[in-house]
């Protein structure tokens, strides 16, 4: 292992572990009303906007309006996304001129960004003026994270014995109180390492060999900040975060790993800081961070070695270089693709589909799972729906009804978690078989064997974890991938929301029970093993035969020096 | 009665267990088993796949794999059965001493009609004479019998009833006469409560076995989404990558069927457990309750002490030997036939030790209220008193000083003074005490390590409720409590949301039981306290509600262990049927690499993996009926055992199970 990539790996580790508690302790402060420095700047603002909107800071809502006000809000983002796409020629801040985004395209983009999905079906720097990437895209890269995160809040606070809060509410202080300041500083900072952030046209520079090549700018450094801050994950340009004008230099690289994972990372600690459960929230944290480093390792190690077949030809390899970018080396790389994977962000800083099998096992885990921390909120409500299940079946063997932070979990509870659990392997195991059994999805397939089937299984569990990222050579701009995926992308970030407040709210209305020495105790090292176990077993059940056909056919094929 | 019960099992039962094993196959009865039920559905689907099966390999192995399929069917029917059984033997044992009963019916006019027993209605008085079988549950409003209890109780001494007391049907009157009046209408006697909850018909599901069958449900779900989806995606390696008997095959290795199989089977037999200990739970969700109590409150007298003080200790005066005022205590006791009175006589021959009793002759003085003592005129003129300190101070010449200390130092501990004096002289005080059942203190030890708190209510004053209350080891206590005093408590446990459990057997005790989450009544006790509990104890033994929690406990730690296997054990079912059914695929045999069992043939791994599913089920009966070994320790300790037990054990056991099974395929050429 290279000094660099040991360095890197050190320096974001050592940060994520300094960074969880403040910044889970401010979240917590944030929504539960508690006084923070930032409430001289944005107090005045907010209660602008709550007179503007009608909403008092401290109403409340039951799970159903809270969902309903969550869905019709999205709907209302994704609409205006679609319109303004559409009249993108007769909007301002367009220096290169670029018409009206067609209605598939834009209809396509403005329900993947809604969804935080950001599955990009276009090139930004050819497609999007400077008023759609900052004024539109950048805006829903703010507002759908915020849903997401208001979700989680509302989640959390129904544990920790709380209202579930206003949705209105809680959406405008994850903009103003957590991603706003956040991605001016990230902003700043990627300045500094000279990511472009102007609004000056496209740059026309001479090559050496004679030729003139258009180089695009533009607010590129604030996209980047809340691309990342917000798991959006689309890039300003096509090559997203590989491109040297989105993310320069190692330090840039460590910069936006951490912004993906500072908020899903600082949420499972402010779970623990507004129930009261801190030692709860570390063995959760640490149960996440077990299965972040297995995908490091599993990203890592494999590529470190190289490719098998190359390695046995004699040519010496500094490991599976295809596809990478050399200013981030394996080290930086393999940090980056776990924390998009993990973080379910889905940009990348390099070819996903260039890396060995074994590898690529570590970006399905991350969206399999889709608890690796997570997307903010998001990731935690899958955590905690996990910790449900886990609770339900294990907890039967203390001989007492299962119990969780006081609350019994009976028939309602374990049959919502349970079916939003069903429902993540649903949209990608159904997608994946009609995209096979379909003349129109193998239509898109130009790679064949096992590794064809993993690009088909990548396109759909991208969608269902909302990560975006996609596994290149699938022709996924056919209208098969187009709709399925987009049906995916909707289901797969919604119905599970919906599932866990109605727990959530079914919790809260329930008595509280005083924790004896006969209740299963969720905040040891016991319990966090049996979790780890569990998360292992239940997704190993769903995924490992569609694993087994894939990435891992896949591998014995490369062992077997099997070549298509 | 447990052992006997076994014995009839296997004589009468035996053809009833097989009968139902079959007819429990009805689909129209396996659809509110869902997991049984998709593997009956896969049976059918394999059977017709025998029948379309191109050659004659394929054929035998679609055949063997229906022939294993319907056996693990038949295995789970079975299990339900014999639970059932099990449960109809007791019944049919209650059901024998109910039947064709006559009843001698009083009419207002003071008439006698002779009836049947079953057309005995709720208010109805009869009559019931010496040896006459007592016809249905009712209150005695005329006369005082002895009873014997034993066909309910299985206690043989007979139990002697007054008026107002409540007398159970089937129960059988040794002497005297009694006019009762009947206070239930037949069908819901205790009997027929208890034959029905025995025999499972009015089985209703406990909530957290809806819960679990939910989970179950959902987990089927899941499996029959990644089975079926896995014939399509499978396409992208050709148009016949995947075999459907293998799929289904498949398919029933992964659902929960161990514990899909045995659910009922642990639901009936908890029920039966309860009854075996003489206990009638009204319904099924208060056993269930019982694991969840968190509080318990015990009644002082009878429950945690035996009842009666007991003599103790002796303490002589200054110029009395030990011996002395220990011979006066026996001489005075002798014609004292109390508990109480033993208790002394039994001390004071231990302290003399005296194998056979003296002979006194004289005029024995009985107790008399006005007195307040009680002993003996001896023939040689002694008169021996032993009574209330202050009756016998009044009476004897001597300082009182010396009496009056240890008589203070005896109440000081709780227990009860009696002084004894000969003639003038005061020879000392006898101490006596409440004694704590044996055993007692070690499980109220082992209810505080699983998180059980228990609450001792008593009518003493503080002194020696805190003295009988350190002594049993229980968590606290309420002095001189009236019934009002335990339905407080009760509200304010279950205000902070705890669960209480209590026993009784007074009128006024039942608002508490009814209030509790668990209220057992004794069968001795008043009609309005068996109505208010939700389980009635038949030996009227209130220990016995330290049993019934630990089978609630039992009951879903065993759900919860099973379901931790059955899950566990789908892994080493993937390592052995992944890579067995797409060795035919020509880029997929490379899969063998996963084949780490070392199976032999794919058809031999898949039918060893079915195999091993179909076995485990009956080999884990015995674990359904009887419970899995459960000891008192605080829940940590528990999971940690029992994850290792049935979780990490789940996953290893199934891969040495398949290889052996393989091996002995191997033996017949199957694999």
């Amino acid at each position: 292992m290279s000094i660099s990539t040991m360095l890197t790996w050190t320096v974001v580790l050592a940060a994520f572990l300094l960074l969880i508690k403040p910044m889970g302790n401010y979240i917590a402060k944030v929504f539960t009303f508690q006084p923070t420095i930032l409430d001289k700047p944005f107090t005045a603002l907010e209660n602008g906007i709550f007179r503007v909107i009608g909403v008092s800071r401290a109403s409340n809502m039951t799970a159903r309006q809270y969902g309903v006000a969550l869905l019709a809000t999205n709907l209302l983002f994704a609409v205006l996304g679609y319109a303004a796409l559409r009249l993108q020629g007769a909007l301002p801040f367009n220096p290169q001129h670029l018409g009206a985004v067609n209605p598939q395209l834009a209809f396509n983009t403005a329900a993947s960004f809604a969804t935080n999905t950001n599955w990009q079906a276009y090139s930004g720097e050819n497609t999007m003026s400077y008023f759609s990437q900052f004024g539109v895209l950048s805006y829903l890269q703010f507002v759908t994270p915020a849903t997401g995160g208001a979700a989680g809040i509302a989640f959390v606070r129904a544990m920790s014995g709380r209202k579930l809060g206003n949705f209105f509410v809680d959406l405008t202080l994850m903009c103003t109180r957590l991603l706003l300041p956040l991605a001016v500083i990230v902003t700043l900072i990627l300045v500094g390492q000279g990511v472009p952030e102007t609004l000056g046209g496209y740059l026309h520079a001479h090559t050496l060999a004679g030729q003139t090549q258009t180089i695009p700018r533009g607010p590129i450094a604030s996209w980047e900040s809340i691309e990342h801050l917000g798991q959006n994950g689309g890039g300003y340009t096509n090559a997203n975060s590989a491109n040297p004008l989105e993310n320069p230099s190692a330090l840039s690289n460590i910069v936006e790993i951490l912004s993906m994972g500072l908020l899903p990372v600082g949420f499972f600690y402010a779970f623990g800081a507004m129930t009261g459960k801190r030692r709860l929230a570390w063995t959760l944290t640490s149960v996440a961070g077990g299965f972040f480093l297995i995908m490091l390792a599993l990203t890592y190690f494999p590529e470190a070695a190289g490719n098998p077949i190359i390695n046995s030809l004699g040519l010496a390899t500094h490991g599976n270089m295809v596809g990478k970018e050399l200013r981030f080396g394996m080290g930086g790389t393999s940090m980056f693709e776990t924390s998009t994977m993990a973080f379910t962000t889905g940009s990348v800083a390099s070819a996903h589909d260039s890396f060995l099998p074994l590898s690529s096992l570590s970006f399905f885990i991350g969206m399999f799972l889709n608890m690796v921390f997570g997307g903010k909120g998001v990731g935690l409500l899958n955590m905690l729906m996990f910790v449900i299940i886990t609770i339900f079946l294990m907890g039967l063997m203390v001989g007492r009804t299962p119990e969780f932070l006081g609350k019994k979990i009976e028939t309602k509870e374990v049959t919502l978690a349970s079916i939003a659990f069903l429902l993540h392997p649903f949209l990608i195991l159904v997608g994946t078989a009609l995209a096979v059994y379909t003349p129109a999805g193998m239509q898109g397939v130009f790679n064949p064997g096992p590794h064809g089937l993993s690009e088909i299984i990548y396109g759909f569990a991208s969608g269902a974890a909302n990560n975006g990222s996609a596994f290149g050579g699938l022709g996924a701009a056919l209208p098969f991938y187009e709709i399925a995926i987009g049906i995916v992308t909707i289901i797969g970030r919604y119905a599970s929301i919906m599932a866990m407040l109605l727990i959530g709210q079914s919790l809260l209305a329930k008595k509280s029970l005083p924790e004896t020495s006969g209740t299963m105790h969720t905040d040891t090292p016991l319990f966090g093993g049996i979790l780890f176990g569990s998360i292992i077993v239940l997704n190993a059940l769903t995924f490992f035969p569609i694993m087994a056909l894939g990435p891992i056919a896949e591998q014995y094929l490369m062992l077997a020096h099997h070549l298509f | 009665m447990a052992k006997s019960l076994g014995l009839r099992l296997n004589r009468e039962y035996s053809s009833q267990v097989l009968k139902d094993t079959f007819r429990k196959l009805n689909p129209v009865e396996m659809i509110h088993n869902p997991v049984m039920m998709v593997v009956e559905i896969g049976t059918v689907v394999t059977l017709w796949l025998t029948f379309e099966a191109p050659g004659a390999g394929s054929r035998s192995y679609d055949a063997l794999v229906t022939v294993i399929l319907f056996v693990t069917i038949l295995f789970a029917t079975f299990a339900e059965a014999y639970a059932e059984a099990r449960g109809r033997a007791q019944a049919e044992f209650l059901r024998r001493t109910k039947s064709s009963t006559t009843a001698k019916v009083l009419g207002p006019d003071g008439a006698i009609a002779v009836t049947d027993s079953s057309k005995l209605t709720k208010g109805m008085r009869a009559v019931v004479d010496k040896d006459e079988v007592i016809p249905g549950d009712g209150v005695i409003i005329e006369g005082v019998a002895s009873v014997d209890e034993s066909a309910i109780t299985g206690e043989s001494a007979p139990v002697v009833k007054v008026a107002g007391d409540a007398v159970t049907g089937g129960t059988t009157l040794i002497s005297d006469r009694l006019i009762i009046e009947i206070t239930v209408n037949q069908g819901e006697s205790f009997l027929d409560r208890m034959i029905a909850l025995v025999e499972g018909a009015k089985r209703q599901k406990t909530p957290n076995e809806i819960a679990l069958s939910a989970l179950l449900g959902v987990l089927t779900l899941i499996f029959v989404l990644v089975v079926v989806t896995l014939a399509p995606i499978a396409r992208f390696y050709g148009p016949g990558a995947t075999n459907t008997t293998t799929l289904v095959a498949l398919l029933v290795c992964l659902i929960p069927t161990t514990i899909g199989a045995l659910l009922s089977a642990i639901g009936i037999a908890g029920m039966n457990r309860v009854s075996q200990v003489n206990v009638v739970a009204k319904s099924g969700r208060s056993v269930e309750a019982a694991g969840d109590i968190d509080t318990i409150i015990l009644d002082k007298t009878g429950t945690i002490t035996v009842g009666n003080r007991m003599a103790t200790e002796f303490y002589p005066v200054a110029n009395t030997s030990l011996d002395d005022l220990a011979e006066a205590a026996l001489l005075s006791s002798m014609a004292d036939t109390t508990p109480e009175g033993r208790s002394v006589v039994d001390l004071a021959r231990e302290n003399l030790s005296l194998k056979v009793l003296p002979k006194a002759v004289g005029e024995p003085i009985p107790f008399s209220a006005h007195t307040r003592m009680s002993g003996i005129d001896l023939a040689d003129g002694r008169q021996v008193r032993k009574g209330a300190v202050n009756a016998i101070l009044a009476l004897v010449s001597d300082s009182h000083k010396e009496l009056e200390t240890f008589a203070e130092q005896v109440a000081r501990q709780g227990a009860t003074p009696l002084a004894v004096a000969v003639d003038n002289h005061a020879l000392g005080v006898i101490c006596l005490r409440d004694v704590v059942k044996p055993g007692l203190k070690e499980r109220f030890r082992e209810f505080r390590e699983m998180g059980i708190r228990t609450v001792m209510a008593t009518g003493d004053n503080r002194i020696t409720a805190a003295v009988i209350a350190e002594e049993a080891g229980v968590d606290d206590f309420i002095a001189e409590a009236k019934p009002e005093d335990k339905i407080s408590l009760i509200r304010s446990e279950q205000s902070q949301g705890k669960l209480v459990a209590m026993t009784g057997d007074g009128t006024n005790d039942a608002p508490a039981l009814a209030q509790a989450d668990v209220g057992l009544a004794m069968n001795s006790g008043t009609m309005a306290a068996k109505e208010a509990g939700n389980m009635i104890d038949l030996e009227s033994n209130p220990t016995k509600l330290l049993e019934v929690v630990m089978v609630g406990k039992q009951l879903l730690i065993t759900r919860g262990a099973l379901t931790t296997f059955s899950i566990a054990n789908d892994v080493a079912k993937y390592f052995a049927i992944i890579p067995a059914m797409f060795a035919a695929v020509p880029t997929l045999h490379l899969l063998e690499g996963m084949n780490v069992m070392g199976l032999k043939t794919p058809h031999g791994a898949i039918l060893s993996a079915l195999i091993f599913n179909a076995l485990i089920i009956p080999a884990l009966i015995p674990f359904a009926i009887r419970g899995v070994k459960y000891r008192a320790e605080s829940s940590d300790k528990m999971l940690a055992r029992n994850i290792f037990n049935w979780g990490v054990l789940g996953v290893i056991i199934p891969f040495v199970g398949i290889w052996g099974i393989d091996r002995i395929l191997g033996l017949f050429g199957l694999s």
